[in-house]
């Protein structure tokens, strides 16, 4: 059956749970008139949960060793202690991309009136309101003594703007180890002397450099540890969570859904394929972004295959969408694992691979990528209706 | 294989309940708002979902994600490593489109004195006009109060909004309050407001179905005007002329409060410097009037800071946003609503129903059946409304009648119910009790309707 354009695009976006009751036929909607949502959705939401908490919980440590090679550096600044800070940034956020796929459903990431995502992921960054920039050496909240910098008066800022984040969150804390990326090669070069206040110093305000960096992310610790504690066995949250399995996995499929659909193939890479704007990319001062790409796909296949980072084994949706059709589980399984192998062969940097002709490697290889994850979020849905659930979608 | 997904493209949330047999629909049809552009969706994304008719193109999808990307994302002070997303002011009202229309929906005034302005603005003028006829602005500050700014560059005012109340009864007794804003300006940055300084508040209005109404042929609005009330029905539609800056010109005004923008492009790219301060082709010079001068010398995000397919992939996205469709349209409360709609003289100009041209740019957009409930006309709407600031032809006490598709959703999506240019009306109720002028006989007969009538049409009012 061709797909129409306008399954495929609300396909791409996200998801929404129909009424917890059966459906009914009416005038308008021929949905299946009775569909009875399978008794292994308690075990693929329970084991949904433990993986999100496992997960969670491996983010916070690997950003507590962050933390600590943050402090050994601010204390004193050096080379060395630069880079191991940056590979802790690298390996922490890895494991943070894994977890974008519990987002969009309004759960503690980000819940409306609650969620962190704001000040934990928010981007693009506005450099400048933090730190100096090309041509504006005196820029930002740590070269401005009247701004006090700790973690509330950050986040205080951070409101000031109205609507979105700008000075926390791991793109800050990004920025401060990397600086602006004004190389086409590589990634943003700050040198570590920008922490230094003695002699050999190459920035002003060093002091409150080294504050800022290790407020912003002391404040990410404590973000990712109440995201871990709301998913922790018998936390509220996740009380709830599990209080309806029906529901719970349509969170789950929303997640999936919203984040390889919307997100991912929409706003963070078809928008950079269209504009080929070299820093039009989320981790743009570390040219990581092609691993965000890559962990937020695996975030993906992760929930459909029950993997989580605990490492044990249990159901996840492949399992019950393979009770009721396995021919479809089998095809958007090929699909999801055609994405992961997509994804990355997207030659890195991600802010070069966008240049060029439209038949250069790079960009034929983020078009196959952006194709591939809509073909996934399209089957997607009718994986979802297979289990009695209808998707349908937002494109924010 | 996927369901099928009836005749719209999409089924969304499905009843508990089998309905027993509705009446038949007064109309065939009537649930379509947007025609082949209609959504069915009750959730808070109601006003953001793309063209059910969209083409299904890698590229045309993918223009659709880049306007929607611009539209969302903050922008940034220059310089930045995000070169496509800097050059914020110097002065400006938000950082991006969407911080004033949220969800793609409708902007509000605050609720509290002390709380920022966000989702409405204040245009200002002196006495005259402009080289092109419209408002002439006000020197040191130009035609919009900016109250922000980036570091380093001062905010041009502070302003604040509070309330009146005014207390009035519907005919059977009933009392109502009207809250009427009171606006206080201070903290002028470059010099005492002059005295003859007119205001005009303006909240953020929704953006979807607004290519449907672009797509609606100049030729059938210009029809509908009825300057001096020829036929005596005491309703005088006028249309508005004004500059458009892409063609050089004086053309038709569509878009706006007052009808004071002929595009979706002139207003994007208007709203992109006046709101943001972020120049394009169209409007080039950054927005910094004589005497601003830590304005004038901040550093730009390139010339222009929105390139010509950036601000015309926004401008896709604004115009391939879908409607949303009807709810309850068969029920009968809601089907009586409709009649005292029509008995009432509402839709003498909250006009039900339009066809799109054969010919609009956008092929979706081209001969599409939709029910907009607006003539795209000015008319007066009395003292209580008037802001007293003339914009192009438009009197200090004309509005555009805006179009009522989804307004029904404005609670679900935008958490508020405020009405009008301003968002002084707390309730559609109190949107009709401040009807005035050309609309006071409407307004008059909306009081004389029984508690019950007046509960059907807001029924209607909410299904639309």
């Amino acid at each position: 059956m061709p797909r129409s354009s306008a399954a495929r695009l609300f396909q791409m976006a996200s998801l929404v749970v129909a009424a917890a009751c059966a459906p009914t036929t009416t005038g308008r909607d021929s949905g299946p008139a009775a569909c009875e949502f399978p008794a292994l959705g308690q075990d693929v939401a329970a084991r949904y949960a433990e993986g999100v908490a496992a997960d969670y919980a491996r983010v916070l440590t690997l950003a507590q060793a962050m933390k600590t090679a943050v402090d050994g550096f601010v204390a004193a600044p050096s080379a060395n202690g630069l880079e191991a800070a940056r590979t802790a940034w690298l390996t922490a956020r890895l494991a943070y991309g894994e977890t974008e796929v519990f987002r969009f459903y309004g759960g503690p990431i980000d819940d409306e009136t609650s969620g962190v995502e704001g000040q934990v992921n928010a981007w693009p960054m506005d450099e400048a309101y933090v730190d100096y920039v090309e041509g504006s050496a005196t820029a930002g909240i740590i070269n401005d003594a009247n701004n006090q910098i700790t973690g509330a008066s950050l986040l205080a800022l951070n409101e000031q703007g109205g609507e979105e984040n700008v000075a926390t969150g791991w793109h800050a804390i990004e920025f401060l180890l990397w600086g602006q990326d004004q190389s086409a090669v590589g990634p943003g070069a700050r040198p570590f002397t920008d922490y230094v206040t003695a002699a050999g110093g190459t920035a002003t305000n060093a002091d409150r450099r080294r504050q800022y960096l290790g407020v912003v992310t002391e404040q990410l610790i404590v973000d990712l540890t109440a995201l871990r504690d709301a998913w922790a066995p018998g936390a509220a949250y996740r009380t709830s969570f599990l209080a309806d399995s029906k529901v719970a996995v349509g969170r789950m499929l929303r997640g999936m859904g919203a984040l390889g659909g919307a997100e991912l193939a929409g706003e963070r890479m078809s928008v950079a394929y269209e504009e080929k704007e070299q820093e039009d990319e989320h981790s743009c001062f570390s040219d990581n972004t092609h691993n965000d790409i890559i962990s937020n796909a695996r975030g993906i296949q992760n929930v459909w295959l029950g993997r989580y980072s605990d490492g044990t084994s249990g159901v996840g949706l492949k399992a019950l969408v393979s009770a009721r059709n396995e021919a479809l589980a089998n095809r958007l399984d090929g699909e999801i694992a055609a994405s992961m192998t997509a994804v990355n062969v997207i030659p890195p940097p991600f802010d070069q691979a966008i240049l060029g002709e439209d038949s250069a490697t790079g960009r034929t290889s983020i078009r196959a990528a952006i194709e591939a994850l809509r073909t996934q979020t399209d089957t997607l849905v009718e994986a979802a209706t297979a289990v009695c659930i209808q998707l349908s979608v937002e494109v924010e | 294989m996927k369901p099928a997904r009836g005749i719209l493209g999409l089924v969304l949330l499905v009843g508990c309940t089998t309905q027993s047999d509705p009446p038949p629909p007064e109309e065939s049809g009537e649930e379509l708002s947007g025609g082949a552009l209609t959504v069915f969706d009750e959730t808070r994304d109601a006003y953001s979902r793309p063209a059910p008719n969209l083409r299904s193109d890698f590229d045309i999808q993918n223009r659709f994600f880049v306007g929607n990307s611009f539209f969302n994302q903050n922008w940034v002070t220059a310089p930045s490593t995000t070169e496509g997303r800097d050059g914020l002011g110097p002065t400006f009202n938000a950082t991006s489109c969407s911080a004033c229309h949220f969800k793609d929906g409708r902007g509000a005034p605050p609720t509290l004195e002390t709380e920022e302005f966000l989702g409405l603005l204040l245009r200002i003028s002196v006495p005259g006009v402009d080289a092109h006829g419209g408002p002439r602005g006000v020197p040191g500050y130009g035609g919009q109060l900016n109250h922000r700014s980036i570091l380093g560059v001062p905010a041009e005012v502070r302003t604040r909004v509070t309330q009146q109340l005014q207390g009035g009864a519907y005919d059977d007794g009933t009392p109502y309050e009207l809250a009427a804003p009171v606006y206080a300006l201070s903290e002028p940055a470059f010099g005492a407001f002059p005295p003859d300084m007119m205001v005009s508040p303006r909240v953020a209005p929704a953006v979807f179905g607004l290519g449907l109404l672009e797509a609606l042929p100049e030729s059938v609005i210009v029809a509908g005007a009825d300057p001096d009330d020829a036929d005596g029905d005491g309703i005088s539609g006028r249309v508005n002329r004004v500059w458009d800056p892409e063609l050089g010109a004086e053309t038709l005004g569509r878009f706006g409060w007052k009808a004071n923008q002929p595009s979706l492009l002139a207003q994007n790219t208007g709203a992109f410097l006046g709101d943001m301060g972020i120049t394009s082709t169209l409007q080039p010079d950054e927005n910094c009037p004589a005497g601003q001068d830590a304005c004038a010398v901040a550093l730009h995000g390139g010339m222009p800071e929105i390139d010509d397919s950036k601000i015309e992939a926004v401008t896709f996205y604004t115009r391939i946003l879908a409607v949303p469709g009807r709810r309850h349209w068969e029920e009968q409360r809601v089907v009586d609503g409709k009649a005292h709609f029509s008995e009432l003289g509402c839709a003498r100009c909250h006009t039900p129903q339009w066809t799109t041209s054969a010919t609009a740019d956008v092929p979706e957009l081209q001969n599409q059946h939709i029910r907009p409930y607006t003539d795209l006309l000015l008319h007066d709407l009395g003292d209580g409304l008037a802001d007293g600031r003339p914009d192009f032809l438009a009197t200090g006490s004309e509005w555009r009648t805006p179009p009522l598709w989804g307004i029904g959703l404005v609670q679900t999506v935008n958490r508020h119910t405020r009405f009008l240019h301003d968002g002084r009306a707390r309730s559609l109720a109190e949107a009709i009790l401040w009807h005035g002028g050309e609309a006071a006989a409407s307004r008059d007969r909306f009081r004389a309707l029984s508690s019950a009538q007046r509960g059907e049409l807001l029924a209607f009012l909410e299904s639309l």
